[in-house]
């Protein structure tokens, strides 16, 4: 779809997958823990002495802590979602909102539950990456390569810092954007999020430049990449592009659980963006993500989003196409098995004339899992010639198992073009016989099957992660996961 | 030696019984051909040999390589060097050829997992991506397959013809002792006939491989000489012969051969084509 990333295609991903080593990353990852200078950790709970005391210890500007306190305000006033997937585990009072992600993580290797370390031992992760997981890594020698990407697009002037460094360096940039994507009121957990965020990443790609290589969350000097309310703010400006990815295939562990990033991204006239997520966090975890972006005249905004773990997960990534020729796409793979519910899906909203867009939606449920697709496609009064293109396919490996799907549609507009397709697959017994035949058992035929059925999805990853889910999907199918 | 022995078999689809008392040995190196009218349950013999789970066997034994066959799994007795290459191949989207021929070849060296933690210096290992090449480079040339069809998804949007090729494929790659082939030749025209015609021979002469062709027309069996040939009528085998007996077959018909063994053909085959069945219903195979 777009040329600005190296995809993985059809041919590595086949004979030639297991000659690139698993996760043997190109360019490495950095955990400078110079950066994270931060002693504080807040009390469990939230008040509002906690909210001012974020932001008092990170030294913020009254318009950040007065930004915090409103939407404070707006999460305690907001009830709880009743729409949905089941958030009533949730414990507010029992979850820190402020913590250097070392302490919210494990604090050594030996710490770590035994299935988290075993599935990444499976996995083949290395050891150095693991440990970076883990959040007990220390200096890794790719800092190197790091340094010389900080280099390469510091020259052409690419801002890429974590979103504190970003709001005291770049302070302007930050107000003018921040919130204005995703206000504090859109809904209570970005409220939440507004209140407490921490961490998260900030990028601002000038004019016409073009990031060749994917940046990845790895690569931010940043002590708090793995936070809980972390939040990204990316302005791609005119003619520019990037492709941002972030989270990992390995499972995520953390002691906390709840999970609700925020990120806005705003693509200019003629830019591009594709944001890449790959979500596996331990299954404890409530994964309730606000994602947004806006695309200007003749913008490309690509979501492509892999929901793996969590005990629950509710995200729906968000495209306003605000100019005439502007194109939207979101390709989401949900795997939810044994206990998870993954609701996930789109929103895509036509606002102006010529404007495009394509929803990929795959989901399994797999051992009594429940995966929902819940879309909504909207076209404004104004926005002619637009169309649109849903597709989502849910697979069903065994009879415990669920899929369900919301798709809304509302049309102010007569002069477009709608196509909306859904299917519903059980896994097919002559697939299963015809690949048992040639040898494979039950569960590497399903794991197959699956991986064809994602494969539109993982195509559009960079390799690395595309082998690395592949494998996953293959351990998770073969019922040596979770 | 993994010699294929049939004996007695009695199959039932959906309570139906199909297949009533087949007696058939297949050794290594030998090549059997089995004909017969459609319907006739020569596709079910394939299936039920390979262990589809619809395919009940109510009475009688099949041994394969000394084991018991209809205890294993489906995919044991693949991996025991059973092949079926189908009448009707399935379509996996998503997954291109050469991932699930690596795939195969691995289950069949015993790699069943993509656990890669194992401390066991003796566990089977996936095979290297060179030999794998080098593998699939030969089995290729062999088939004169072309490179284009590897890459795409196993036999989605295939051409018939296409399809029986990549099966074709997939038995040279996992080389097995005994192959059940169910009407390869349907589908190919008669340049794809002969090469196809060709990697089974080859197969057979060079790795023993025995192989049970089913076919519905001699045509094939000018490129496959087989040294033994079965006429199955109604779910029982009623003739066998040599090469002549399928000549004869494509030259006088299924009736008229029949009745030199004194069968007659039931009357929902209809003999050839036109012509009106002599008797109705029949019972048949008694004096086979
Ligand atoms: N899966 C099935 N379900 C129902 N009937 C079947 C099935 N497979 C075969 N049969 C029946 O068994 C008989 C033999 O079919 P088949 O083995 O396909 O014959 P052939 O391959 O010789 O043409 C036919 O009457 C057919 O309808
Ligand atoms: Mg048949």
């Amino acid at each position: 779809m777009t040329d600005i990333t190296p995809v993985a295609t059809t041919e590595l991903t086949d004979a030639e997958a297991d000659a690139v080593a698993m996760g043997d990353y190109k360019y490495g990852w950095s955990n400078d823990d110079s950066a994270s200078n931060y002693a504080f950790k807040s009390e469990r709970g939230l008040s509002e002495q906690t909210v001012r005391d974020i932001s008092a210890h990170k030294n913020e500007p009254q318009w950040m802590l007065d930004e915090r306190l409103k939407a404070y305000q707006y999460f305690l006033d907001r009830p709880m979602p009743e729409w949905g997937a089941d958030l009533s585990g949730i414990d507010f009072d029992n979850i820190y909102y402020y913590i250097k992600p070392t302490e919210s993580q494990a604090k050594s290797w030996e710490d770590l539950p035994d299935d988290i370390k075993d599935t990444w031992d499976r996995l083949g992760i290395p050891e150095a990456e693991r440990k970076f997981l883990a959040g007990v890594g220390a200096q890794y020698e790719s800092e190197v390569v790091y340094h010389k990407l900080r280099e390469d697009l510091e020259e052409q002037g690419v801002l890429f810092l974590d979103m504190d460094s970003g709001l005291r360096e770049h302070p302007e940039i930050v107000r003018e954007y921040f919130g204005k994507i995703i206000p504090h009121n859109d809904n209570k957990f970005s409220a939440l999020n507004t209140a407490v965020w921490s961490g998260g990443s900030f990028i601002y790609v000038p004019k016409g430049v073009h990031v060749e290589m994917p940046l990845q969350a790895y690569f931010r000097i940043n002590a708090e990449n793995m936070g809980q309310f972390e939040r990204t703010l990316i302005i791609v400006d005119e003619g520019a592009s990037i492709h941002y990815v972030e989270g990992c295939t390995a499972p995520t562990y953390t002691t906390d659980s709840l999970h609700s990033a925020v990120v806005e991204i705003i693509v200019k006239k003629g830019g591009r963006c594709r944001y890449t997520t790959i979500q596996n966090w331990s299954d404890n975890v409530y994964n309730l993500v606000t994602k947004r972006a806006e695309a200007y005249e003749n913008a490309i905004m690509e979501w492509v989003d892999g929901n793996l773990g969590s005990k629950t997960t509710m995200k729906y990534p968000a495209i306003k196409l605000m100019g005439r020729g502007a194109h939207g796409e979101v390709l989401s793979i949900a795997f939810a098995g044994k206990g998870q519910h993954q609701d996930a899906g789109a929103k895509i909203t036509h606002m102006a004339p010529d404007t495009s867009s394509v929803i990929t939606s795959k989901s399994i449920s797999k051992d009594g899992g429940r995966s929902s697709y819940r879309g909504l496609l909207a076209v404004k009064p104004g926005a002619t010639n637009s169309k649109s293109q849903v597709i989502c396919d849910a697979l069903i490996i065994d009879p415990q198992s669920q899929t369900d799907t919301f798709p809304y549609i509302r049309i102010d507009e007569d002069d477009v073009e709608i196509g909306h397709e859904a299917t519903v697959t059980r896994v097919n017994e002559e697939q299963l016989f015809y690949l048992r035949s040639r040898g494979l058992t039950e569960e590497q035929a399903n794991a197959m099957i699956v991986s064809g059925f994602v494969e539109p999805i993982t195509k559009e990853l960079p390799l690395e992660y595309a082998i690395e889910m592949n494998k996953l999907i293959q351990l998770q199918m073969e019922g040596s996961v979770g | 030696m993994a010699d294929l022995v049939i004996k007695n078999l009695h199959v039932a689809v959906e309570g139906k019984e199909i297949l009533r008392g087949i007696d058939l040995t297949v050794r290594e190196g030998e090549i059997h051909a089995l004909m017969g009218p459609n319907g006739s349950g020569k596709s079910t013999l394939s299936y039920a040999l390979m262990g589809h789970p619809k395919y009940e066997i109510t009475e009688g034994s099949v041994t394969f390589d000394g084991q018991d066959l209809l205890e294993l799994e489906v995919d044991e007795r693949a991996r025991l060097g059973l092949f079926l290459a189908f009448q009707y191949p399935q379509a996996v989207p998503g997954v291109s050829v050469t991932n699930f021929l690596r795939m195969a070849v691995n289950a069949h060296r015993g790699v069943l997992s993509s656990d890669t933690r194992n401390d066991d210096p003796d566990a089977p290992k996936p095979i290297k991506i060179p030999e794998f090449r080098k593998l699939l480079e030969a089995a290729m040339d062999l088939l004169k397959v072309d490179r284009d069809l590897i890459r795409r998804y196993l036999n989605d949007g295939f051409s018939g013809g296409e399809k029986k090729r990549v099966e074709i494929l997939q038995m040279a790659m996992l080389n097995p002792h005994v192959a059940i082939l169910d009407e390869t030749d349907s589908g190919l025209d008669i340049d794809a006939l002969k090469i196809v015609a060709e990697g089974v021979n080859t197969l057979v002469t060079e790795r023993g491989m025995g192989a049970l062709v089913i076919t519905h027309y001699q045509r094939l069996l000018n490129h496959i000489t087989p040294e033994f040939v079965h006429i199955l009528v109604d779910g029982k085998i009623v003739a066998d012969g040599g090469p002549d007996l399928a000549k004869q077959l494509e030259a006088d018909g299924y009736e008229k051969v029949l009745e030199g063994f004194g069968v007659e053909l039931p009357a929902r085959h209809g003999g050839d084509a036109n012509k009106k069945p002599k008797t109705a219903g029949v019972a048949v195979g008694a004096s086979a």
